[in-house]
């Protein structure tokens, strides 16, 4: 599948780089179901300087990310929004992010950030857009959203503000803050979401963190991860879509494949890069292209994802790099790169050090 | 008299001196940790820097895309930037950034948050050989 077959314009917009969204494709092949495609777009961080004035560079990457989705054909059925729409999540950054969202001519599925969350723990953002995890059936799969960026009531409370906690959370490496995780109240009504569902039908979960652990220090990183993965084992097969990394992850772990989709804001090193400490990156991934810095979008990206009979093919788009297919190998089951995932066909810039 | 041939004495003890308190210049355990002490009072000072939305004009931090300074490199500079086409320094980079994402003014190469910055980058990357020119 190529991207051109998404889009009904190939004008200038694309010939000058192409935009940080994600369009999943749930694919059925032979079986019963209807296939049809979802966007992704993610981690916008739009972030007010004052008044109604916001960064220029995140703005700009929302706004693309929502024009090429409007340009997609098919159109998708639905966009999920992967959380960090804002980046202190005060009223005026998330109305400014929504007002850019409104110019989606699809409905968007919201899953929280905890740049959306920890000023005053999510009520705003409620209040324009709803429940903080839920579920729905779309066409013989069951997705599930969650809110996998909660911590333990003693850090909620021990800070004299929202704006101080706020703060605190906002540095993804302030060693003051705390892992993410989904809870005991919310596995609980997952537990009794998936009780309803057959076996047999195919599982899209969406959270914010991974639902695996990778490096604690970032928040890479959910708490319960191996909680949420044993109430998702019994299902054939399972696909978990993250935000928060900002960069290109994979992995498979039993029957989950995991991936997570870019941001539209700005690129995250790995944290194998940073060299004080130790990370769990899964062996599987094979890493981004290194950014570079004079070109502002780039290390964003945006993918088609199918669901072939319930398992996952990524497509990248990434701009001025060539694209990348990550597929579910029957053979190996796990997703592999179609092109990289050898040792020895990697490139240069996916060397991260 | 007497006075002047003491300070003549004093004059000439210190010439005399003077090479040797270099020769000797011994170092204590104390002074050790007191140049550590001031090493990282600075890598604290940078760490704020870094951290401060005040640095440039649009509130975006450093750390918002260097996480504990990572992806920045610091054991490879000086190094060829393709995008200037000349070699550069480390300190041109971190001046590229503030003025671009963070939508700043260079700060001279000897501002102390320059100094400041620059510190705290290389101490989150202590350890790493060092590698001129390496991409
Ligand atoms: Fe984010
Ligand atoms: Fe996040």
């Amino acid at each position: 599948m190529k991207r051109r077959d998404f889009l009904k314009s190939s004008g200038a917009l694309l010939a000058g780089g192409l935009l940080p969204i994600s369009l999943v494709e749930v694919a059925f092949g032979k079986s019963k179901h209807e296939n049809f495609t979802f966007a992704y777009i993610s981690d916008s961080h739009i972030q007010q300087i004052k008044g109604n004035q916001f960064v220029r560079n995140f703005d700009t990457g929302l706004m693309r990310a929502v024009a090429e989705c409007n340009m997609m054909d098919p159109k998708p059925d639905f966009v999920i929004y992967g959380g960090d729409l804002a980046q202190i999540g005060n009223k005026p950054e998330l109305d400014h992010g929504l007002e850019l969202m409104s110019a989606c001519r699809h409905k968007v599925h919201y899953v929280m950030g905890e740049h959306d969350y920890y000023l005053d723990l999510g009520k705003y953002w409620e209040s324009q857009l709803g429940p903080q995890w839920y579920s729905f059936d779309h066409k013989g799969v069951h997705f599930v959203v969650l809110n996998s960026i909660l911590v333990d009531e003693k850090w909620v409370n021990k800070w004299s503000s929202g704006e101080e906690r706020m703060g605190v959370m906002a540095g993804l490496d302030n060693p003051l803050g705390s892992p993410f995780m989904v809870g005991a109240k919310q596995r609980e009504w997952l537990r009794k979401d998936l009780a309803k569902v057959s076996k047999d039908t195919p599982l899209v979960i969406l959270s914010h963190s991974p639902l695996q652990k990778i490096y604690k220090g970032w928040n890479f990183w959910t708490d319960d991860a191996e909680k949420i993965q044993a109430l998702l084992k019994p299902f054939r097969k399972v696909n978990v879509f993250y935000g928060h990394v900002h960069q290109i992850q994979y992995n498979q772990i039993g029957n989950i494949s995991f991936h997570s989709v870019m941001a539209t804001a700005w690129p995250w090193p790995y944290p194998s890069t940073y060299s004080q400490a130790a990370s769990q990156l899964p062996k599987l991934t094979v890493e981004m292209n290194r950014a570079d810095p004079f070109f502002e979008r780039d290390a964003t990206g945006w993918q088609f994802i199918d669901v072939w009979s319930g398992n996952a093919t990524m497509h990248f788009q990434l701009p001025e790099n060539k694209p990348r297919t990550v597929a579910y190998d029957k053979k190996n089951k796990r997703p592999e790169d179609k092109d990289y995932q050898a040792k020895k066909n990697r490139i240069p810039p996916q060397t991260h050090y | 008299m007497l006075k002047q041939s003491i300070k003549q004495l004093v004059i000439t003890t210190c010439v005399a001196l003077l090479p040797l308190t270099l020769q000797a210049d011994e170092f204590t355990k104390q002074d050790l940790k007191l140049w550590q002490d001031e090493f990282m009072t600075v890598v604290g000072e940078g760490r704020k820097v870094f951290t401060d939305p005040k640095l440039g004009t649009n509130g975006v931090v450093c750390a918002q895309c260097h996480p504990n300074g990572a992806n920045t490199h610091p054991e490879t500079y000086p190094k060829f930037q393709k995008q200037l086409g000349r070699v550069a320094q480390m300190w041109e980079m971190v001046n590229w950034c503030i003025r671009n994402p963070l939508e700043g003014k260079d700060l001279a190469v000897d501002d102390p948050r320059m100094t400041a910055i620059l510190s705290y980058i290389a101490f989150e990357r202590r350890g790493v050989k060092m590698e001129p020119g390496k991409h």
